[in-house]
């Protein structure tokens, strides 16, 4: 790959999902991908609102420059021009911050992009806490903002391995998807015959007792606690599912139903986001659980690392295991 | 009419005039219909889409997704009926329906949308215009397409920052197929404009667009100004156009509340009367 290694060498900074030994990573999966398939798919086009650095789309800049638009701290421009390229017959792939694009550019990405079926494709990056700058720029609420859109998909990718595939699957999903970034070294937890399909839930653990529904980075977290929880005796089952919208409804009322209680886990406020779809899904189908919210309270947060931040508001590793063997 | 060319022509514009006053008579008679709308700015922009359709943009009514059509992008999605009249002298929407103006069930309903044939995008949500404009404008020049793209804004509309953002942006990428007709006819929804918003023409020149200031209810102007615009030279270009509300029928201009204006059967045809009067001054 031809980008700027060095540059890139510099995006390393607060909020990046940070390295861990013995964990495999991969770097930018999102740009290198977008650059492979910029070069398969002349039609794509990628976008930033100055943050080409700290949304791993460099790759793309590198390779395919004079398809490459950066319209400066702007991000209703950001989403406009967008639209307006896809109205040209392009695939328009956006980059900025999860927080921006949601609460400043809300009205754009509603009547710009989804009321045309515009092929805007936004990649909304450090989703949730996984940005240390505090409540500026912290998106806890985007779940709940952008699902409320109509015609919109919404994705939220667990690892590299479901990124890549989501950068190629979103080109061939009709008119705007809205999906949360990984960027920067980003886990890989999922195993290579790992498929994505936009719209349906991947049933990842079989498990009995406890089950786990869970979406985005919390899917690996789920994981993992589930591993952890097996010495405790617990066999937890995880069902993660990547499409918030359209919500694969069919799948979670099928997992929900083998087991005595459930788990919802989300880098989200715990209201408005996946937690509201199952409890709500459930409830329409007279499906009746105890259901136990891993996620965000309504409050705004911290500064701070990404380790110091999940241990403070609830969504690291024992706060996980918890969840799963004590049921609190 | 159609025209497939941008080899500067000899204009008619008296022809231009007789169409924009055909587009007046289709706005009244779409107001009498639903008893009120938008008259006001439609009647002011009139000439503006007369030398539009008739004159400036290369455009096919019979393949309205030609892929190298001229763009127009009606901003403000609430001057729908003069939009719809256009469309309707130019071939777009059959004259018969415009009677359903903004009735329930219409195609043609009181802010645009995108799926009325002609209508490029849903308009009407201010300050979305100019940018589609911009991404349009790079989309074409991508594509190596000689088509340009002319973005109808309002000063009202200018109050939207994200106008400024994408002023900046249509200069930044060198959108020189790019054209803003900015209509400056003083009014928005709670009066006269009351943002410092003046001097609009300067505010242009200073984000980088070459821009001109002219009569918008002038048909000689608007021709020449158009023309002037289809130079290829890096810059995106602006036309802020001085027009009058209600513009040929003189008791609509000196209606206190243009904005938004309610016209009753029994003064219809006296302000109908106002209009042939005033035709060919």
């Amino acid at each position: 790959m031809n980008h700027d290694t060095a540059v890139f060498g510099q995006t390393r900074g607060m909020g990046e999902l940070v390295e861990v030994p013995d964990r495999v990573t991969e770097l930018a999966p999102f740009g290198t991908e977008l650059a492979a398939l910029g070069a398969e798919r002349p039609e794509i086009v990628a976008l930033t609102a100055d943050m080409a650095r700290y949304s791993d789309v460099l790759p793309f800049r590198d390779a395919h420059p004079e398809r490459f638009f950066n319209v400066g701290m702007a991000e209703q421009n950001l989403i406009l021009t967008a639209a307006g390229l896809a109205k040209t017959g392009k695939i328009a792939y956006c980059t900025t911050y999860s927080v921006f694009v949601t609460r400043r550019a809300y009205d754009f990405v509603a009547i710009a992009c989804a009321h045309s079926m515009a092929d805007v494709k936004i990649f909304a990056g450090m989703p949730g806490l996984l940005n240390g700058y505090g409540a500026t720029h912290q998106a806890t609420e985007d779940l709940n903002m952008v699902r409320g859109i109509a015609d919109l998909t919404v994705i939220d990718p667990c690892d590299a391995t479901e990124l890549r595939q989501v950068v190629r699957a979103v080109a061939d999903i009709p008119g705007t998807v809205y999906v949360r970034l990984l960027r920067g070294n980003v886990p890989v937890e999922l195993g290579p015959d790992y498929r994505f399909v936009p719209g349906q839930a991947a049933l990842l653990r079989e498990g009995s007792g406890v089950g786990v529904i869970s979406t985005g980075y919390m899917t690996a977290r789920a994981l993992e606690a589930a591993r952890r929880a097996q010495r405790d005796g617990v066999r937890a089952g995880v069902l993660h599912v990547p499409t918030i919208k359209p919500f694969d409804t069919e799948a979670v009322l099928d997992f929900a139903g083998r087991f005595d209680r459930l788990v919802v886990a989300e880098n989200h406020k715990t209201t408005g986001g996946l937690a509201t779809l199952v409890t709500e899904a459930m409830f329409d189908a007279g499906l009746l659980r105890p259901v136990l919210r891993v996620g965000l309270a309504d409050e705004f947060f911290e500064c701070g690392s990404q380790e110091y931040l999940e241990a403070k508001y609830g969504l690291d590793l024992p706060r996980m295991v918890r969840a799963l063997v004590d049921g609190t | 009419m159609s025209t497939t060319s941008a080899a500067p022509a000899a204009v008619d514009v008296l022809a231009l005039r007789d169409k924009a006053h055909a587009l007046r008579r289709s706005m009244m008679e779409m107001t009498r219909g639903k008893g009120e709308g938008y008259i006001a700015q439609g009647l002011g922009i009139a000439d503006v889409l007369a030398a539009l359709y008739f004159s400036e943009l290369r455009h096919d009514p019979a393949r309205p997704d030609w892929p190298d059509r001229d763009r127009f992008l009606l901003s403000t999605g609430h001057y729908s009926i003069a939009m719809y009249a256009v469309l309707a002298e130019a071939g777009y929407l059959d004259p018969a329906e415009l009677p359903t103006y903004g009735l329930n069930g219409s195609r043609l309903p009181m802010s645009t949308f995108d799926t009325t044939p002609g209508v490029e995008i849903v308009g009407g949500s201010l300050g979305h215009g100019l940018g589609q404009g911009v991404g349009m404008a790079l989309g074409l020049r991508l594509d190596g397409s000689p088509a340009r793209v002319f973005v109808e804004l309002s000063d009202g509309e200018l109050d939207e920052g994200s106008t400024w953002e994408s002023a900046m942006g249509g200069a930044t990428f060198g959108c020189d197929n790019l054209v803003a007709l900015v209509d400056c006819n003083g009014i928005q929804a709670d009066g006269p404009v009351t943002v410092a918003i003046e001097p609009v023409a300067d505010k242009f020149t200073a984000f980088g667009w070459t821009t001109q200031e002219i009569d918008g209810n002038d048909m000689q102007a608007l021709v020449d100004a158009l023309q002037a615009c289809r130079a290829r030279d890096g810059r995106p270009k602006a036309i802020v156009l001085r027009t009058t509300p209600g513009c040929g029928v003189p008791s609509l201009v000196d209606r206190p509340r243009a904005h938004f204006v309610r016209v009753t059967d029994a003064e219809w045809a006296d302000l109908m009367d106002e209009l042939e009067a005033s035709r060919g001054r």
